[in-house]
């Protein structure tokens, strides 16, 4: 289908998240959960309500923010054209696009490209990072709101394979991981101009985890940086460090935050649990069993799920890492399950959606659907939707009705 | 060897600024891109440059082509900010109906004068408007100053070959090789060498890419823990080839190294010895008729620092991650006469398979990535 640019009325989210909104990696608690019902979980070809072709390569998830759908491409032979994309959700007609071009070193491995980290929102504003560092801010009908270029900035902050890390948005502060072998650190960026609030200085190690926000009742917000050292907690408005823990952990796949403990990627899983204040934070258990690939970890009813690179879809008990049950998924994974009504959705790099059922004594696959399309970057949920990023097709699959 | 001259190991853009960019805007118009224009490192005048956006991105379909030419004189972060503006102005003209001017827009692009990625900007919208004349007028742009049209002409030249192969083989050939002529990307100099190959004509590409391959190498020094990289020995203090210096294992002298590599590789490895945790120095000397600005263009995956006449242009401690022909371009001033390249490469201790390389490949270019040769 050829991109037709339409000018809409339709209704614009001003400045607030809706309940089902999708604003960030892994969805709007960075747990991969939705609270979506409706999404189809018996798939077949008519499941597809639309599917779009992209002006570009890309790896990170869509945002979905209301009646909009917001994806990120690269294009161009050297990955130097960078694209912010806003799409119609009902129909999948575009509303808008913003081209850049990047300012930092663009190079990576074949399987990924610029558009490689998922953007971030607050409601009120989309912010997108790229493999080459550069960041922008753009409000939800387009409106530049602010530019950075941190590889240029910073010109030794680069990965030759790629960058990844996703971005999180929290007390007006966008937090960006460039973590690399040379110039690495985090950064604080202010939410309204896109200058440092704050930068903090990382392990010189190649790390494509994503940082992930930790909220807990009474307690001020935190920001989990996860890399080959551990894990370290920071305050998003000052980058001063709360607690450290220092066992190290993997620079791939990230940490996910359930029912107020930690599950980390690390000498397997390991659990722990944060304490009240800045103390550090317990053990909870470890288990050497479960150890993700790609994929990040999820939870759901009480069972923590891994998957590896080859398809082993891993289930244990999250209250203790009891292994309950392990499945054989059809393919190669990259992409981190996402689950909406219990069920998880699980992508191939090949394309094959499969839906598996979690809570039987054994995993179940419900129904799968192949799309023949190479998918690294995790899908999203909301509208009722599943929405598949392939590298070169934006797909939605369920929800046709409005909500 | 005591000066460090630090530069972005960033793709230089050519910078138009012989004309004043923004006289054909109205006041108001022209204020507000001055504004963009006035963006910097870090974020500087990002706060500023919000209201002036907006005033930019209200501009008329009848003003695009000024706002392109306003775009001559940008740094790379400004370019982004009044891109986005035009690009939000020229939708929502488009679809108000009004119409962009292709003739002025083709005026923009064929004056080489302006920023290249201004005139890129104004293809784009030429193909937005009149896809076919945009594709008529391609040819033009063989030996065009941005990289972006060049190559895109190349790839239609490089497609004409294509079809060409099911006629006559001579002609395809002949196409083929005036598109290798045109072409200044890696890329597809290596895919129209390989096309040519099929054909039975062999390209020389040590010659295409112009590769600098005699050199004076010296190692090993130790790099132990990775903290050679920093440390600063002899060759960086004082270039003496006739020198003996201890190395990391005993005495070592400079000795004459020429790659015979078709992809330039100076090959530590193979010129010294398969180490591990061991820095070899390389440097060359490089002839240029006159003095002038040139790009440096380095392929390396272990760490590495680079010299020219003793000034430090740029250095990076990543290992083992991947590395690219022109992965690194760095800008540089070459005197008229003799100029001293020294590169530093430094091998850590990693084992595995794909951690054995301890090698380098290093060219000179304009901005365009045509190759300089020494000229002795």
């Amino acid at each position: 289908m050829k991109l037709s640019l339409l000018l809409t009325a339709a209704l614009t989210v001003a400045g607030s998240l809706g309940a089902a909104d999708w604003t960030q990696f892994r969805g709007p608690n960075g747990d991969g959960l939705s609270s979506d019902t409706g999404v189809p979980v018996r798939l077949d070809a008519s499941s597809i309500t639309w599917s779009i072709s992209l002006p570009g390569r890309g790896f990170s998830s869509p945002l979905i923010l209301g009646d909009k759908v917001f994806v990120t491409a690269g294009s161009g032979a050297r990955q130097d054209r960078l694209h912010v994309l806003c799409f119609r959700v009902t129909d999948g007609a575009l509303l808008w696009e913003r081209q850049f071009w990047a300012t930092g070193r663009t190079m990576t491995h074949e399987k990924i490209g610029a558009a490689t980290p998922t953007p971030a929102s607050d409601g009120k504003a989309i912010y997108a990072i790229f493999s080459s560092n550069d960041c922008v801010a753009l409000d939800l009908d387009g409106r530049l709101l602010w530019f950075r270029g941190l590889g240029r900035d910073y010109p030794n902050a680069s990965n030759s394979l790629g960058m990844s890390s996703s971005l999180v948005v929290v007390d007006g502060v966008v937090v960006t991981m460039v973590e690399n072998d040379s110039e690495s650190f985090t950064a604080g960026l202010d939410a309204r101009t896109g200058v440092n609030r704050w930068k903090l200085d990382r392990p010189k190690k190649a790390n494509w985890t994503s940082p992930v926000v930790f909220k807990s009742p009474g307690q001020p917000n935190r920001v989990l940086l996860q890399s080959s050292q551990g894990v370290t907690a920071v305050d998003p408005t000052t980058g001063k460090i709360a607690w450290d823990l220092s066992d190290g952990a993997s620079t791939v796949p990230s940490l996910v935050v359930s029912q107020g403990k930690l599950v980390i990627p690390a000498n397997g899983i390991t659990v722990v649990e944060p304490t009240a204040g800045d103390a550090k934070p317990k053990s909870v258990w470890r288990s050497a069993q479960l150890r993700p690939g790609t994929a990040s970890p999820v939870v759901v009813g009480g069972r923590l799920i891994t998957l590896n690179d080859g398809g082993i879809l891993t289930c244990a008990d999250a209250q203790d890492g009891k292994r309950l049950w392990q499945l054989r998924l059809k393919g190669s994974f990259s992409a981190t399950p996402v689950v909406a009504g219990g069920h998880l959705y699980c992508v191939s790099e090949d394309g094959r959606v499969q839906v598996v059922d979690p809570s039987k004594a054994e995993g179940v696959v419900v129904s799968e659907l192949t799309l023949e399309q190479t998918v690294i970057g995790t899908p999203s949920i909301a509208s009722n939707s599943l929405f598949v990023r392939s590298d070169s097709r934006l797909v939605r699959l369920g929800g046709a009705a409005l909500r | 060897m005591a000066r460090v001259h630090s530069v972005l190991a960033a793709s230089v853009l050519v910078v138009a600024t012989a004309i004043d960019s923004v006289a054909a805007l109205p006041r108001k118009l022209a204020s507000s891109v001055e504004r963009l224009k006035a963006v910097g490192p870090e974020g500087q005048g990002n706060a500023v440059a919000q209201a002036a956006w907006n005033d930019v991105a209200k501009a008329k379909a009848s003003q695009i082509p000024d706002l392109i030419v306003a775009m001559d004189g940008a740094n790379d972060y400004a370019l982004n900010w009044i891109r986005a503006a035009i690009e939000a102005a020229v939708q929502r003209e488009t679809v108000a109906g009004s119409k962009l001017s292709v003739k002025s827009l083709e005026t923009v692009l064929r004056d080489t004068r302006h920023h290249p990625r201004a005139r890129r900007l104004a293809f784009e919208l030429m193909q937005r408007v009149d896809a076919s004349k945009a594709q008529t007028i391609l040819p033009d742009f063989l030996q065009d100053p941005g990289s972006e049209m060049r190559r895109e002409a190349v790839a239609q030249l490089m497609a004409t070959a294509a079809r060409q192969t099911n006629g006559t083989k001579a002609t395809a050939v002949t196409t083929y090789r005036q598109a290798l002529g045109f072409s200044r990307e890696a890329d597809q100099i290596e895919d129209i060498a390989k096309r040519l190959q099929d054909l039975g004509d062999k390209v020389d590409l040590a010659k295409t890419f112009g590769w600098v391959s005699k050199w004076q190498l010296i190692g090993p020094f130790d790099n132990t823990g990775e903290a050679g990289f920093a440390k600063v020995y002899p060759p960086e203090e004082h270039l003496d080839l006739g020198a003996g210096l201890t190395g990391k294992s005993g005495p070592v002298k400079w000795f004459p190294y020429e790659t015979r590599s078709e992809y330039g590789l100076v090959d530590f490895n193979q010129a010294i010895s398969s180490l591990k945790g061991a820095v070899g120095y390389a440097t060359a000397e490089f002839w240029s008729d006159s003095a002038r600005t040139a790009q440096v263009r380095l392929g390396c995956k272990n760490g590495w620092k680079v010299w020219v006449n003793g000034v430090l242009i740029f250095g990076r401690d990543e290992y083992h991650r991947s590395a690219e022909i022109d992965q690194y371009r760095m800008p540089v001033s070459l005197k008229a006469g003799k100029n001293i390249l020294l590169v530093k490469c430094a091998q850590n201790e990693q084992t595995q398979d794909w951690a054995k390389e301890w090698e380098f490949q290093l060219r000179v270019t304009d901005e365009q990535g045509t190759p300089i040769v020494s000229t002795r």
